[in-house]
């Protein structure tokens, strides 16, 4: 043992009473901890509130509405094919699968249904919005984790999936391709050919990643564990996609219901997840993708020949009546409850986007977690600014 | 849940899901009795039912006893006819009140008397079917929460307060989500009007080209 002079005696002493005030002060007084609205976890601007009492949550709420764009008002005020331009903006990263349940609630009222080939061709295109959309989360996973890599990767191969989307409609984030009766366009020549080249890249990105972030130790141990939520209150909060699919519930609309759509026609798995937690909800996310491009490629294969466009008046005219139609989006459940009185325009459009659902069950469960696992839930629950706020 | 080559083979399913729907209606009406208004069903296709308000909290446990756990979504319909049309008129002109009174206000499928009504959807994940549930709001403006019900219904009837001015007694905490707090008014009532409309002609209606018209297609020939 090692004497101490009589002067660091005194100063060890003294940094002990200070310690002991500190913690006495910290055990009295929590603190308020402001996450956003600018923030690399948030994908847009959500603002978290959490007060904290040392590193532990004991009360979160996040604090949507600084993207507020009032869809559900403008719609009323559209005709119907121009309402596509409005709800492309919804979810920005997988922006072909919002115009699908839409056009297809219309259809549903119109009676009408869109030729074989059209079908194929919007169920080809909502698979690779798919992709794009959650590739990117893949990527986006590991910057929120610390991890750089991923997301360059990300990048790189979601511009081949993009460029696709832009050979076949146009845009590349907003493609405004669905019209009521079917499709604006054909496929370009030589489409088919390219996606398949693409397919091929993508499933070695998610090689990629699997190897580079979810075979991770530290990944791993930031995301095992935390943040479970049960199947039932799952069920409750309406969770949706891959967040309810890794709570263990066996539940995809794109098998689940019938809809004037291809999914029937491919042979997919619908992957689950017993553990509940934000590893459970990344992996399912990471074979999706895979069966995504699986998908792609089968219906590639079977691709009907006919017209992409049915017969429809030049000026829209959908019956009365009320429509629900909701498919499975990258985000999770995504359905229109369309009210139409026989207008040119809809009377009342109620949009259910998949991120209000899974964002409202964070109150509940970022109690008592730590200050960093705010973050891997956000960033493993997924969610879209455009999709909560609307 | 079915494998995958059930649900592809429409035909068998197609009519057991027939009795289903009706049979989840007769299911509610032993549950609340009375409470039970109207119902309307679409083969195959979807089903509505309308309740009476002070039973809107018992309908959604009803249905949630018999499978229905799964919280799709709930709002509100308001359904007078706009008194501002489609917002493609001049701004500066008085609005045409005879034309709006003229206007008659009809509830949709499943009927009802008042301007606002609740709309709710819960899904049975084990069935794979959907019930769209309805309620007309009276005067009072008040239904009960679904909180102790669908935990999911917080937020959603946080919104659905904010933009139609629907209460919902045992909520907790009915701040606003999206406008700042000090906001007046109902942004989805349809007499609320859209402001971008009125400060400004929509453009779309200043130079409208006429509409090439098809043989047989007597409504572009009408505009």
């Amino acid at each position: 043992m090692t004497m101490l002079s009589e002067r660091q005696q005194l100063s060890y002493i003294a940094s002990q009473a200070a310690d002991a005030r500190l913690n006495v002060e910290l055990e009295t007084e929590g603190m308020t901890l402001n996450i956003g609205p600018q923030h690399p976890a948030t994908h847009g601007t959500l603002r978290i509130i959490a007060r904290l009492d040392g590193e532990q949550v004991v009360w979160a709420e996040p604090s949507a509405g600084y993207m507020h764009r009032g869809y559900e008002k403008l719609t009323e005020v559209r005709t119907f094919p121009q309402v596509t331009t409005l709800i492309n903006r919804i979810d920005w990263l997988g922006s072909f699968a919002n115009e699908v349940p839409f056009i297809l609630a219309a259809e549903k009222l119109m009676e009408i249904e869109a030729p074989p080939r059209a079908q194929h061709i919007r169920t080809i295109l909502f698979e690779l919005s798919r992709i794009a959309n959650v590739g990117l989360f893949l990527g986006d996973l590991g910057v929120q984790m610390g991890a750089i890599t991923p997301v360059f990767l990300a990048f790189r191969d979601r511009e081949y999936v993009l460029n696709l989307i832009e050979g076949a409609t146009g845009g590349r984030f907003h493609p405004n391709f669905d019209r009521i009766g079917g499709l604006k366009d054909d496929l370009p020549q030589g489409w088919i050919d390219e996606t398949r080249q693409v397919m091929k890249k993508l499933r070695g990105f998610c090689d990629e990643i699997e190897d580079l972030l979810f075979g991770n130790e530290i990944f791993q141990s930031r995301t095992r564990g935390i943040g479970v939520i049960p199947a039932d209150v799952a069920r409750q909060y309406g969770l949706s996609g891959a967040n309810l699919r890794a709570s263990g519930v066996d539940w995809d609309l794109r098998r689940d219901q019938s809809l004037p759509m291809a999914w029937d026609k491919v042979d997919f798995k619908v992957w689950t997840h017993p553990d509940g937690d934000s590893w459970a909800r990344c992996w399912v996310r990471l074979q999706e993708v895979r069966e995504s491009t699986k998908i792609v490629d089968q219906l590639l294969d079977t691709m009907p020949a006919g017209p992409v466009m049915a017969k429809v008046p030049r000026i829209i005219k959908v019956p009365e009546g009320e429509a629900w139609v909701s498919t499975e989006n990258p985000l999770g459940e995504m359905g229109y409850y369309v009210v139409s009185k026989g207008d040119l325009g809809p009377f009342r459009v109620k949009i259910r986007s998949a991120s209000f659902n899974n964002i409202s069950i964070t109150p509940w469960l970022l109690k008592g977690v730590y200050v960093p696992d705010i973050i891997t839930i956000l960033a493993s629950l997924y969610f879209i600014l455009g999709d909560i706020d609307r | 849940m079915a494998p995958l080559s059930e649900s592809t083979d429409t035909e068998p399913t197609a009519l057991a899901s027939d009795t289903l729907r009706e049979s989840i209606v007769d299911t509610l009406r032993e549950a609340i009795g009375d409470d039970l208004l109207e119902s309307y069903l679409i083969p195959n296709d979807d089903v509505w039912i309308r309740v009476s308000a002070s039973a809107w909290r018992r309908s959604g446990e009803a249905l949630r006893e018999q499978g229905f756990d799964y919280f799709c979504f709930l709002s509100a319909i308001d359904w007078l006819p706009s008194p501002f049309g489609r917002g493609e008129d001049d701004p500066s002109a008085e609005p045409d009140e005879a034309e709006a009174e003229s206007k008659e206000m009809t509830q949709g499928y499943t009927g009802g008397a008042t301007r606002f009504q609740m709309l709710a959807r819960v899904t049975d994940l084990r069935r794979h079917v959907g019930v769209t549930l309805k309620a007309d709001v009276d005067e009072s403006m008040v239904v009960e929460s679904w909180i102790p019900v669908y935990a999911g219904a917080n937020w959603h009837e946080r919104e659905t307060h904010e933009m139609f001015g629907i209460g919902f007694a045992g909520h907790p905490d009915l701040r606003n989500m999206y406008l700042p707090g000090d906001f007046e008014g109902y942004p989805m009532r349809k007499d609320f009007p859209l402001l971008a409309r009125m400060v400004k002609p929509w453009p779309g209606i200043v130079d409208v080209e006429p509409m090439p018209t098809e043989d047989g297609d007597e409504e572009a020939e009408s505009s």
